[in-house]
């Protein structure tokens, strides 16, 4: 029987306590441990902001060589990797992770707590992230990058078609990505069901969590899909597996049905944070809640669900049976359904509301136009007879074009311009603000609108060059145009932020004016966000505080105590002790790295970095006595029963 | 400024277990991802077989008796894991050190016959796609018993080590999730064994 370790008297609410017990390891160990989710969070929003930048330095390059015929800039080789590279990028390395990325930063702030659910997890999780980021760009410049789209269609992909490492690379990124979405999902979804404030009941949760637990979900439904296909497809180049090739029983659509089982959702994985982003600056800026909440969540739930009935429609052009192509047409009307309801329920809010028309909600407006506009090709594309005719044309680039950089992008250039303030304690420059937003709307219709009409006038995607018979060049030059306009006003967004991080104006709390918590603490909060934690006494808690607003006492400073609530009506019910730093999910991160990459070269290279990579993991769990986890277990069971 | 409607949770317990906690959430989650990795494979398994005449294509079904015996075991097992559950529930330690020793027992049973299930799949991974995806539904399964194996020598280790009242819930979410790894099973044996007579 252990003996039980002396309790020290506890200490609770005292603000230089818990300075002390949450403050972040000073040196590089401690930003190796680091585990605040606020810390990680922005470090995976500057990563993933770094890959956005990679893969539209790679689209400009395309744009170069496309912008007139017969253009000798690019070969074909090398194209072929840009826009494999390009699409895998902006997918895996973008558009996913700084989504959840925002999600990791804002959500504990946003539902009052002090720290995500699983932080260590967290730490894993950006680490495993940042290594498969880094071997997908190194393999790229050792002319190992992927070649074969970013949905990698096999038998191109198959090792009878793409001998060499380029294809192993992407299906190692994908292990990579996914990884560090997952353990993402999971930890959004535990901190949102059982770390609200008290008062925070399910239907008093803000839009933009609800957005992130359904994208979560999603997350954790979709992503084993694409999982299992790439390594079905690694299995099938490493160990000579048959899983996609037909002379043994195998088939090529099966890859087809595996990757957009988890490729459709995956847009809704994209979308809907962007809708809860599009959710809190519509209520910020115009002054009052979001007209029909219960409508808005019951939308962003049937997405969720809607998006897993989709996939088939990517396939219109493989033999799939006339009952199938009709459900799947109806199901992909049928989701235009609760887009539309989230669309006329914003509108009726700007209606009723007092606009302000500053710059995150310049960018909501573009996304409505914008997305209306990509919506609209998207129920297009949903009919089989129009989607077999533009099939794999420049029509499907500028539809999901439209419907990811109008319905994400813009979102997220919004959210950061609005969560900016939050994240640095330093306001954004309003005019150069406008600035990017009139230059990114400008420039993404004159690159994307010609392509609509180069796509009706036969122009394949995917192609290095093209003929000056076809006529494509006038509209092609004038893509390339728009492309570098887009291009300036990202480089306009960066110097904003570095000026901004100097000179900004202090941004103070609440600089918006805005009902959310995390508006309730310091910018940038305090590595304990809150002091002392708020409870909740409406839908919109900042403008429903009432004069003698209570908070919650009673937990300790001298440790990294939370409080878990209910799931439903979020009733304090026990309170716990969050992980401290710790460099094992580094360790056990780079392990994990070493084995992916290790097994691109050899079967034993799993066996034996598996082995090697649990070591870590098992020391991480091992408890230490710098866990802080000092009191035994007969304390707490006295306090059980006193409880 | 502290008033008088502030919510006191000082008394409230530092643990709990179930899903009152934020590891059995984490578990559940887990359980999902871990679900739809295994209905995928089954998912594969029959759309393999829907493009071929014959089932398994020019092999003998796989032998049952070994896969058999090791359902058996595995659900046996579920007796020891329950009570293992229940005293690390009522915190006592050393019935709990106890029960989960029985537990390594079984898992390390489960795992012995794991490789003579290998044996009677009448396969290579290399045959054919039904070898492959044959393997990988085993493969897949054995990963699981492997991981809870070694998660329930980790734990056995530090309930000898430093059993503080947060390792007791570990354990009771340890059990929680071999049930998972169990129930599993089912569905994926009668696909092994029972695939080529069933479909």
């Amino acid at each position: 029987m252990p003996a039980d370790a002396a309790s020290p008297a506890a200490i609770y609410d005292d603000r230089a306590v818990l300075e002390e017990t949450w403050r972040p390891p000073a040196g590089l160990m401690g930003v190796l441990s680091a585990v605040n989710h606020k810390l990680v969070a922005r470090r995976f929003v500057v990563t993933t902001m770094v890959f956005f930048l990679l893969g539209g330095l790679l689209a400009l390059l395309m744009r170069w060589q496309l912008r007139r015929p017969e253009n000798t800039f690019i070969g074909p080789d090398l194209y072929n990797q840009l826009f494999t590279m390009h699409g895998s990028t902006m997918m895996f390395l973008f558009a996913v992770p700084i989504m959840q990325a925002l999600g990791l930063y804002v959500v504990p702030l946003m539902i009052g707590t002090r720290n995500i659910a699983l932080p260590r997890l967290n730490a894993f999780g950006y680490w495993v992230f940042l290594v498969g980021g880094v071997f997908l760009y190194v393999s790229f410049l050792l002319n190992m990058g992927p070649d074969a789209g970013w949905f990698n269609y096999v038998p191109l992909s198959g090792p009878e078609f793409s001998p060499g490492h380029r294809i192993d690379t992407w299906a190692q990124l994908v292990n990579f990505t996914e990884i560090a979405a997952l353990v993402g999902g999971i930890e959004l979804i535990v901190t949102i069901f059982k770390l609200r404030a008290p008062g925070m009941s399910l239907n008093r949760l803000p839009l933009f969590c609800w957005a992130q637990l359904i994208t979560s979900f999603m997350v954790i439904f979709a992503m084993p899909a694409v999982m299992m296909a790439s390594n079905f497809l690694a299995l099938d180049r490493l160990v000579a597996t048959h899983f996609f090739n037909p002379a043994e029983g195998g088939d090529a659509i099966l890859w087809q049905h595996l990757f957009w089982f988890f490729g459709h959702p995956e847009v809704y994985i994209i979308f809907i944070p962007a809708l809860g982003i599009v959710s809190s600056i519509v209520e910020t800026f115009t002054r009052r809640p979001v007209v029909g909440y219960t409508a808005m969540v019951l939308s962003l739930v049937s997405t969720g669900f809607i998006g897993f009935g989709l996939w088939v429609h990517h396939m219109f052009a493989t033999p799939i049976p006339q009952m199938g192509q009709s459900f799947f047409t109806a199901a992909s009307m049928m989701i235009a359904i609760p887009s539309g309801v989230q669309i006329f329920c914003w509108i009726a809010t700007i209606w009723l509301g007092r606009p302000q028309w500053k710059t995150p909600f310049l960018f909501v407006l573009g996304f409505i136009a914008i997305f209306v506009l990509g919506g609209l090709t998207g129920v297009m594309l949903a009919s089989v007879p129009l989607d077999l005719q533009v099939h794999d044309t420049f029509f499907v680039v500028a539809h999901f074009h439209y419907v990811l950089i109008g319905g994400a992008v813009f979102p997220l250039m919004g959210g950061l311009h609005y969560w900016f303030p939050k994240m640095t304690g330093r306001m954004l420059h309003e005019t150069l603000g406008r600035w990017t937003f009139t230059l990114l709307f400008i420039g993404f219709n004159v690159t994307f609108f010609p392509m609509h009409l180069l796509g009706i006038h036969g122009m394949p995607r995917r192609v290095y060059t093209y003929v000056p018979d076809t006529g494509w060049g006038p509209m092609n030059a004038l893509a390339t145009a728009g492309a570098m306009i887009i291009g300036f006003s990202v480089l306009l967004f960066l110097v904003n932020a570095a000026w901004a991080l100097r000179r900004g104006a202090l941004a103070g709390h609440n600089p918006w004016g805005a009902a959310t918590l995390e508006w309730a603490t310091s910018s940038p909060p305090p590595a304990y966000n809150f002091h002392p934690l708020p409870v909740v006494e409406g839908r919109s808690p900042l403008w429903d505080r009432s004069a003698d607003a209570p908070s919650v006492i009673g937990i300790r400073s001298d440790c990294r105590e939370v409080l878990v609530t209910r799931v439903l009506d979020a009733e304090p019910d026990h309170k716990v002790e969050m992980p401290a730093p710790s460099i094992w999910p580094f360790v056990s991160a780079m392990c994990l790295g070493g084995m992916f990459v290790a097994t691109l070269f050899t079967p034993w290279g799993f066996v034996v970095g598996a082995v090697v990579a649990t070591i870590p993991v098992i020391i991480w769990f091992w408890p230490k006595e710098s866990d802080h986890a000092g009191r035994a277990y007969r304390h707490d069971r006295s306090n059980e029963r006193a409880a | 400024m502290a008033t008088t409607r502030d919510l006191d949770v000082s008394g409230l317990p530092n643990f709990a277990f179930g899903n009152r906690t934020l590891l059995w959430w984490a578990t559940v989650c887990l359980m999902i991802i871990e679900g739809m990795v295994f209905a995928i494979s089954i998912v594969t398994y029959v759309y393999l077989r829907g493009r071929q005449p014959e089932w398994p294509p020019n092999l003998s079904a796989p032998g049952l008796f070994w896969g058999t015996v090791n359902t058996m075991i595995m659900l046996a097992s579920a007796v020891p894991n329950q009570i293992t559950k229940k005293y690390a529930e009522k915190l006592q330690l050393g019935p709990t050190r106890l029960w989960l020793a029985v537990c390594l027992l079984f898992a390390a049973a489960f795992l012995v016959v794991r490789i003579l299930e290998y044996g009677a799949l009448n396969t290579r991974w290399d045959t054919n796609a039904y070898g492959s995806i044959v393997w990988v539904l085993l493969s897949l399964h054995t990963v699981h018993l492997l991981t809870d194996f070694v998660d329930s020598v980790v734990l056995e280790a530090v309930l000898f080590y430093k059993p503080t009242s947060k390792r007791f819930v570990d354990v009771s979410e340890n059990a929680a999730y071999w049930y998972f790894v169990v129930l599993s099973w089912i569905p994926i044996y009668v696909v092994i064994y029972f695939g080529p007579y069933l479909l």
